[in-house]
């Protein structure tokens, strides 16, 4: 049964940690199609979070086409997350790299590169909406 | 499990103008709250804000000296077989005779609460391994802080009443008695009222927030919500409380720069937001923070007020 952690210092919402959680375990395979989550008793019981927290988990998870609830059986795993392909996966770390060699020769250190990430997927949010 | 939407049963907590005077001093005052059904409420706030004369009112232990206030659309008044029937309670010290055995305590239970459950009781001390037949005073404080949850919820009273039930146990203790409350809340969708002083451990536990300060109520509603109706803003010094988009809940300034949280909606943030600001969404904790800081007298979710006020003049929130 897949267990979930909580860091109670991330300052992540709780119940965004659990949908992460899953999220990433889908991509790394550690969760697949047809698995069932625990029950939001043993959620709420096994990490002393609100149970409240646990359905919201669910219902984004539904929302997001990953899971489903089935009645008197509990949530499970409906869909995948696909990553990108191998070849797509090499192309862009390639990209990446030289990103980054670009930014070190310019002097910036890891929390400069850091924080120019950040503006700029910020940016990237803003003209999305 | 999940909180009532108002179709069926009646709000868990509903206060209009409630209020306690201990001789010329008021312990709590003008405190008018709805609590949906099923909520855990973190209930916050300095010593002498009030916390425990609210839960005490709650509980029908004291008797309002004005206003409203009903549970589960119950009104009896303090004391009244009724008022003390509806809440399950556990308080700081956890009370329990320690020459009793744990069966001791459960047969007084039973005795004294009609809708004693005695199953429930004896299956939490079973999957606790403790067994029935140990004095209390043999218990650790963590075995007798489950005793008294255990008595607590046997009542199943639809309302569960913890003032600062984990203050005096170990980080161990305190996770296992909280894990406990919460599968309780799952298993049997009841309301819980938490008082903690321990505001980081609160948000993992709580869906519904109240922040006390000086008998007031400061701050009260869904976590949700009150999270998504407040920005931190990092501005520029010389931004006049007026340019906000919002009554500033705390200020601090630093030589050329602000940072300010601000109560404010998205409408209003997107119309006032200048291109030099930086916005960012606040913590849990950095919230309730803030309201603890606000001087004694602010009244409660009054923008009105909270604006008119001069530049406060508070430290930075650290966490």
């Amino acid at each position: 049964m897949f267990r979930f952690r909580l860091d109670g210092t991330s300052g992540v919402p709780p119940y965004l940690q659990l949908v992460h959680q899953v999220r990433q375990s889908l991509l790394l395979g550690y969760l697949r199609e047809g698995d069932r989550l625990p029950t939001v008793k043993d959620v709420a019981g096994d990490l002393a979070i609100n149970p409240n927290t646990v359905v919201k988990a669910y219902r984004q998870l539904e929302h997001e086409g990953l899971a489903g609830g089935r009645p008197g059986q509990g949530t499970f795993i409906t869909g995948t997350l696909s990553p990108a392909t191998p070849d797509t996966h090499n192309t862009l770390r390639a990209s990446l790299e030289k990103w980054l060699r670009d930014a070190d020769a310019a002097g910036l250190d890891d929390e400069a590169v850091t924080a120019l990430i950040a503006v700029a997927r910020n940016d990237m949010r803003k003209e999305k909406v | 499990m999940t909180q009532g939407d108002g179709g069926g049963r009646p709000p868990a907590l509903r206060t209009v103008g409630l209020g306690r005077r201990y001789g010329h001093v008021w312990g709590l005052r003008d405190c008018t709250l709805t609590v949906p059904d099923g909520a855990v409420v973190g209930l916050v706030g300095p010593n002498g804000a009030g916390k425990t004369t609210l839960l005490q009112m709650i509980i029908g232990l004291l008797q309002p000296t004005e206003g409203h206030l009903e549970v589960f659309g119950d009104t009896s008044p303090a004391n009244s077989a009724e008022a003390l029937a509806r809440v399950g309670y556990v308080a700081q010290d956890h009370p329990l005779y320690h020459d009793f055995s744990v069966a001791d305590m459960f047969h007084l239970g039973r005795a004294m609460n009609p809708s004693w459950d005695q199953a429930v009781a004896t299956a939490r001390m079973n999957a606790l391994g403790i067994p029935l037949k140990r004095k209390v005073k043999t218990l650790s404080g963590g075995q007798q802080a489950q005793v008294s949850l255990a008595m607590a919820l046997a009542k199943r009273a639809p309302l569960l009443a913890l003032d600062e039930p984990v203050s005096s146990l170990d980080p161990i203790a305190r996770l296992d008695f909280m894990r406990e409350v919460m599968a309780a809340a799952a298993d049997t969708g009841v309301t819980v009222v938490i008082a903690s002083h321990v505001v980081s451990e609160l948000e993992r536990l709580c869906d519904w927030l109240i922040v006390l300060t000086g008998g007031r109520v400061q701050l009260a509603g869904p976590a949700d919500d009150l999270l998504a109706a407040h920005r931190l803003l990092t501005v520029p010094r010389a931004t006049r409380e007026a340019e906000l988009p919002g009554p500033a809940v705390h200020r601090a300034d630093s030589d050329r720069h602000s940072t300010v949280l601000v109560r404010t909606g998205p409408a209003r943030l997107a119309a006032q937001e200048r291109p030099d600001w930086g916005v960012e969404p606040v913590g849990f904790e950095q919230l309730v923070l803030a309201y603890l800081q606000r001087p004694a007298g602010t009244s409660a979710d009054d923008p009105a007020q909270a604006a008119a006020r001069p530049e406060p003049t508070i430290k930075a929130v650290t966490r």
